[in-house]
């Protein structure tokens, strides 16, 4: 790697976004846990601190290496793992990737990896096995986030010579995720609930949120969180990060306000839920396009994910799949919009914004790559270990509740379950 | 010896209570309660999924009394407990063999 010198303005801000970003697991454990019934709220929460445990260790050992090492064979679909293996050469005070030093680049990058596996587990509330989510998140961190995020975050000459194809080759642009953190997350999430199956009582029983105040508070530790997210994509202190960070609240008022008023125009009532998704649908659209688009654009973005990503919600029911808590119509639906949207308002690329069909084509093509991967890998992984170690739980731990029947725990002491217990 | 028993709308505990102490009852058992009655439930709405909600919260609210009071306390409470509206609730009473007051064991009318 040639000398660089490592900009203290560069790793201040990154050090803070990589605290940041740490900050989205448990905001996005209380998003879900609230969402979910009061019988399954810790095994919800668990599915998030799980996955940030098990990929971060996964990260160190050979992630890093597979996402930012020398395209192997030059193909830009996987990198190297032997290159960087267990940190190999970076996991000192002296290493620098871009202007700030490797491990802060290196953290960072790995809460992505953590993220993006969490965000999976909403389409399998309540009914998903504690042990075998931890051996889905192994493998498909493994499989699926680590070489589609070669594809899109791996730039060439930047950690390693050859980068990904997505990033290179293609063109298509993703600052901070839209394919590999939100669309991956999305297909697959569709992917796991149609291979995991409904609910018992989906549609026939009242399955409602057990607190929507978590949901709250979750979606705005989401939202401080992604300010490290998309700011902090910017691997700088800089004007990039000031654009994504504003840009980043634009969107999200904005799908914020529009999630609304398809509520209250179809259902008669704004809600509290309805504010709480559109400020995560918000976020995931501006995700890809913070850097290439202006504020009004930020505008167009979020008030449009806000009306698909709500209108989406319904698809479920159609089609009669249990996406629990609406992985695909928030990630999957949202990180389209974003992405795709790169290409129709984006600053001098936008068909509309001083550019022609080329980016567009471009995005659209990105999207449906990793779209189209992250859901075919996603089924056969699935299946695979619904065969052998199973991924779902009785239907009686189901019904009686996974967090006491699979964590011997519950989330609050009612009078019921405080009376009549004694300390062995 | 009779036990009244009134399933009241949660806002109007205060004004019922107030009107029994009122009236001179010295004692009664509150709970909370859930049911429907002619007024049905309710429907919430999230994520534009709407669920009905059959069971609505009210007040079940329970005083013993002397057989002569009956009429008289059972006055009290639907005075006090009507809106008008539909899901106002019920008052019933149902006789009781005997009470017993924990403390000085008095049993009968004595321990009203």
């Amino acid at each position: 790697m040639e000398e660089v010198v490592i900009n203290s303005g560069d790793t201040a801000w990154m050090l803070i976004s990589t605290g940041l970003v740490t900050l989205m697991i448990p905001g996005l454990a209380l998003f879900y846990g609230g969402m979910v019934r009061v019988k399954s709220v810790l095994n919800m929460m668990m599915m998030s601190f799980g996955a940030l445990a098990i990929v971060f260790v996964l990260w160190i050992i050979v992630g890093f290496s597979v996402v930012f090492g020398d395209s192997l064979g030059g193909s830009g679909l996987v990198g190297d793992p032997t290159q960087f293996l267990f940190l190999n050469g970076l996991d000192n005070a002296d290493a620098a990737i871009g202007t700030i030093p490797a491990a802060v680049f290196i953290a960072f990058q790995g809460i992505f990896a953590a993220i993006t596996v969490a965000l999976i587990s909403g389409s399998i509330a309540d009914r998903a096995k504690f042990g075998s989510w931890m051996v889905f998140a192994a493998i498909w961190a493994t499989l699926v986030y680590f070489p589609v995020a070669h594809w899109v975050f791996a730039f060439d000459d930047f950690v390693a010579k050859t980068g990904g194809w997505i990033a290179n080759d293609l063109g298509a642009l993703d600052f901070a995720g839209g394919t590999a953190v939100h669309i991956n997350a999305g297909a697959a999430g569709l992917a796991l609930a149609i291979i995991l199956g409904k609910r018992v009582g989906w549609r026939k029983e009242a399955m409602r949120p057990h607190s929507l105040p978590l949901v709250m508070l979750g979606a705005a530790l989401l939202w401080f969180g992604w300010f490290g997210f998309n700011a902090g994509s910017a691997v700088g202190s800089n004007g990039t990060a000031g654009l994504a960070l504003l840009n980043t609240i634009g969107a999200t008022v904005a799908a914020l306000l529009a999630w609304l008023l398809v509520e209250k125009i179809r259902d008669g009532h704004a809600t509290s839920l309805g504010a709480a998704s559109g400020v995560v649908a918000g976020l995931v659209a501006i995700t890809p396009a913070c850097a290439a688009v202006n504020a009004s654009g930020a505008l167009i973005i979020g008030a449009l994910a806000g009306v698909l990503c709500s209108l989406s919600v319904g698809l479920k029911f159609k089609l009669g799949i249990d996406d629990s808590l609406d992985v695909v119509a928030v990630h999957l639906v949202g990180g389209i919009v974003g992405t795709v949207m790169i290409g129709v308002v984006g600053v001098d690329v936008g068909l509309f914004n001083g550019g022609g069909t080329e980016q567009l084509i471009k995005q659209i093509i990105g999207a449906g790559a990793v779209l189209g991967y992250s859901f075919i890998a996603t089924l056969i992984i699935g299946y695979a270990l619904d065969k052998t170690i199973g991924l779902r739980v009785s239907r009686e731990i189901e019904v009686e509740g996974i967090d006491l029947k699979l964590h011997a725990e519950s989330a609050y002491e009612t009078y019921s379950s405080s009376r009549g217990g004694s300390s062995l | 010896m009779k036990l009244i028993t009134a399933i009241i709308k949660p806002f109007k505990l205060d004004d019922v209570k107030e009107a029994l102490t009122a009236f001179g009852i010295t004692g009664m058992t509150v709970s909370e309660a859930s049911g429907f009655g002619r007024q049905g439930g309710h429907t919430e709405v999230y994520r534009g999924a709407e669920y009905t909600v059959d069971l609505i919260p009210k007040i079940r609210l329970e005083v013993l009394v002397d057989s002569s009071d009956v009429e008289k306390v059972i006055d009290v409470i639907v005075k006090a407990a009507s809106t008008g509206a539909i899901g106002d609730g019920k008052v019933w009473s149902s006789p009781v063999d005997n009470i017993v007051r924990v403390r000085t064991g008095e049993r009968g009318t004595d321990a009203i």
